[in-house]
């Protein structure tokens, strides 16, 4: 069943409030481990209803960010707010379920005893059968936690996240480490909460990911917000072209033509990653009438996201100096 | 203003009593199910104990018939003391550096699980394995080293031992709060073999050197082990067994002390 939901669309949402309503905030958020800076002045808006992505390399300080949201760690300076209060209060906890990146769970419980448990923690939970079916685990439901496959642990731990009925939910790198299939699998399974009307907030540092089930997505480098829009709009300003072309024109020449992101010489052509091709090929080539091989690609989508991460700090470096 | 931005839901119902109840109860039922399973805790918890007792008390015991019965009861008491300790250090010092280190008590952290259910869980599954452990060596006492006692002091024996676990639960504690999952075992061991002998649970104290009979007044074991002896009507200059309640009442706050220190510590980094 869980596999035909992969196949099923995406479920419509509701049409954007004209203001939306914010189930979580932060104000101005700080944190620093000793040197180390994980947050620095952030802002966030998480909004009814939404599945938010916040996409960052290693070290953004995602999980920092999702921790101050769970109450688990302290601001050092600046607010947070989820259903307007304090995270710390019992009565937040209550609405809140967490899968979080975990070292190691007890491996001789069995999976039915670890949701039994984690679904008496809360007030209203779901019936275990249905916490089993959301989360794909009914089949193993019986084994070992210490006995499962890595994908299988995830969905274990998510099915923790889901057994109290929760009305928001934080996924700190749900996927990571999974082979593709058990990806598809969990993002199945995402999607079915989806459908359930749950607000989601999602920690990912896969562009693809947050594409695949995002309706918005924030991307976080060194504790700052970077960018933020839709799935589309993130990819249009993070999907660049890349150009491969022989020319007469030195490669500081090249990168100077306006539009040029980067440049580097690959044997004997350049190849240059470039948000917009057009404007960049027709100055080429009204620049040296030799330009030769010319060849557009779609620039990967992994490294087109760095690059959106770089140009940022590159533009704020110059916007403050 | 923040009213404004959040929906109006209604605010998540209280746990009925009830419901907090069996709360308290799978957390201890699930403490339980997970120490017996794992064979090294099962093991070295009960199995040395009995190991040892039937070592000292029994078989060393059973060249002098004379005093048979006595070394067996004498050895009860102070075997019963280190098994309790083990239980102590291990099921809450052990678990808790472990449960801690690796991410798992933060996952419950993000529950809505009450913290009072977490250890009150392990203090549960450590007074259960107490009981245990002190029924095996009463029965192990009275089947093969002769040992004599009315149900009521037998009874007193396994209560003192089995409330005299809680100072080392708080000594785990603090350990637990202190130590990296990876050296806690060897941290626990370092600390619980040394302390065990130098208060007298291997070999009585007054065989020991003058030297280790003082040291041993500082240590928690020697205070158990003369209450668990006195119950038991083995000690031949008895000091007020009050004096040695106290001693446990303050090493107990003093641990639970670092232990919340290590807590408050701890919520910086690892936030457990």
């Amino acid at each position: 069943m869980s596999t035909a939901l992969a196949e099923m669309p995406r479920p419509p949402r509701r049409a954007p409030a004209p203001r939306p309503a914010s189930v979580a905030t932060t104000c101005n958020l700080n944190k620093s481990y000793g040197a180390i800076v994980a947050l620095r002045n952030l802002n966030l808006d998480v909004h009814t209803g939404e599945l938010l992505a916040l996409l960052g390399p290693n070290g953004a300080g995602k999980t920092t960010l999702v921790r101050m949201l769970l109450g688990l760690a302290r601001p050092d300076a600046g607010s947070v707010s989820v259903f307007g209060a304090d995270p710390h209060q019992g009565h937040v906890q209550p609405r809140l379920g967490a899968m979080l990146q975990v070292g190691r769970v007890p491996e001789t419980l069995r999976v039915r005893e670890h949701i039994d448990l984690f679904s008496s923690y809360y007030p209203a939970p779901l019936p275990l059968r249905e916490t089993f079916q959301i989360a794909g685990i009914e089949d193993i439901k019986n084994r070992p936690f210490g006995e499962l496959s890595g994908g299988q642990k995830q969905r274990v731990l998510f099915g923790i996240a889901i057994c109290g009925n929760p009305d928001l939910l934080f996924l700190d790198e749900p996927t990571v480490g999974l082979d593709v299939e058990a990806r598809r699998l969990m993002w199945s399974q995402i999607r079915t909460l989806i459908a359930r009307g749950k607000t989601v907030l999602l920690t990912t540092h896969y562009l693809n990911e947050a594409d695949a089930l995002a309706d918005r997505i924030l991307v976080l480098d060194k504790g700052s917000i970077v960018a933020e829009g839709t799935p589309a709009e993130i990819k249009a300003r993070a999907m660049g072209k890349q150009i491969r072309c022989t020319s007469r024109l030195s490669l500081e020449e090249v990168r100077q033509i306006p539009g040029v992101l980067s440049a580097k010489a690959d044997r004997d052509a350049f190849e240059l990653q470039v948000n917009s091709a057009e404007p960049v090929v027709r100055e080429l080539l009204q620049r040296d009438s030799w330009l030769g091989d010319l060849e557009v690609t779609n620039a990967g989508l992994e490294e087109a996201f760095l690059a959106l991460t770089q140009n940022n700090n590159a533009d704020a470096a110059n916007g403050r100096n | 203003m923040a009213a404004t931005t959040f929906p109006a839901v209604a605010v998540a119902a209280r746990r009925p009593f009830s419901r907090t109840l069996a709360l308290y109860a799978k957390e201890t039922k699930y403490e339980l199910l997970k120490n017996t399973r794992i064979p090294v805790y099962a093991i070295s918890t009960v199995a040395f104990p009995v190991m040892f007792y039937v070592l000292f008390g029994i078989v060393l015991g059973s060249g002098n018939p004379a005093n048979r019965n006595e070394n067996a009861t004498y050895m009860l008491a102070t075997m019963g003391c280190f098994g309790v300790i083990a239980v102590a250090l291990f099921g809450f010092g052990v678990s808790l550096a472990m449960e801690r280190g690796q991410g798992w008590l933060q996952v419950k952290r993000a529950s809505p699980m009450p913290v009072s259910a977490y250890f009150l869980g392990k203090l549960c599954s450590a007074v259960a394995f107490s009981t245990v452990i002190m029924l095996l060596l009463l029965a192990i006492g009275f089947a093969f080293g002769s040992v004599r006692m009315p149900i009521a002091t037998a009874a007193k024996l396994v209560g003192i031992l089995v409330a005299g676990s809680i100072p080392f639960c708080a000594m785990g504690m603090a350990i637990g709060y202190f130590a990296k999952p990876n050296s806690a075992p060897g941290l626990v061991n370092l600390i619980y073999l040394p302390m065990s002998f130098c208060s007298g649970l291997w070999i009585p104290l007054f065989m020991l050197p003058h030297g280790l009979q003082v040291l041993a007044k500082v240590l928690p074991p020697y205070h158990l082990s003369q209450l668990a002896l006195n119950a038991v009507g083995m000690v031949n200059n008895p000091t007020p067994a009050w004096g040695h309640v106290e001693a446990l009442i303050a090493f107990t706050l003093l641990f639970l002390g670092l232990a919340a220190w290590g807590y408050w510590r701890d919520e910086g980094k690892t936030y457990g």
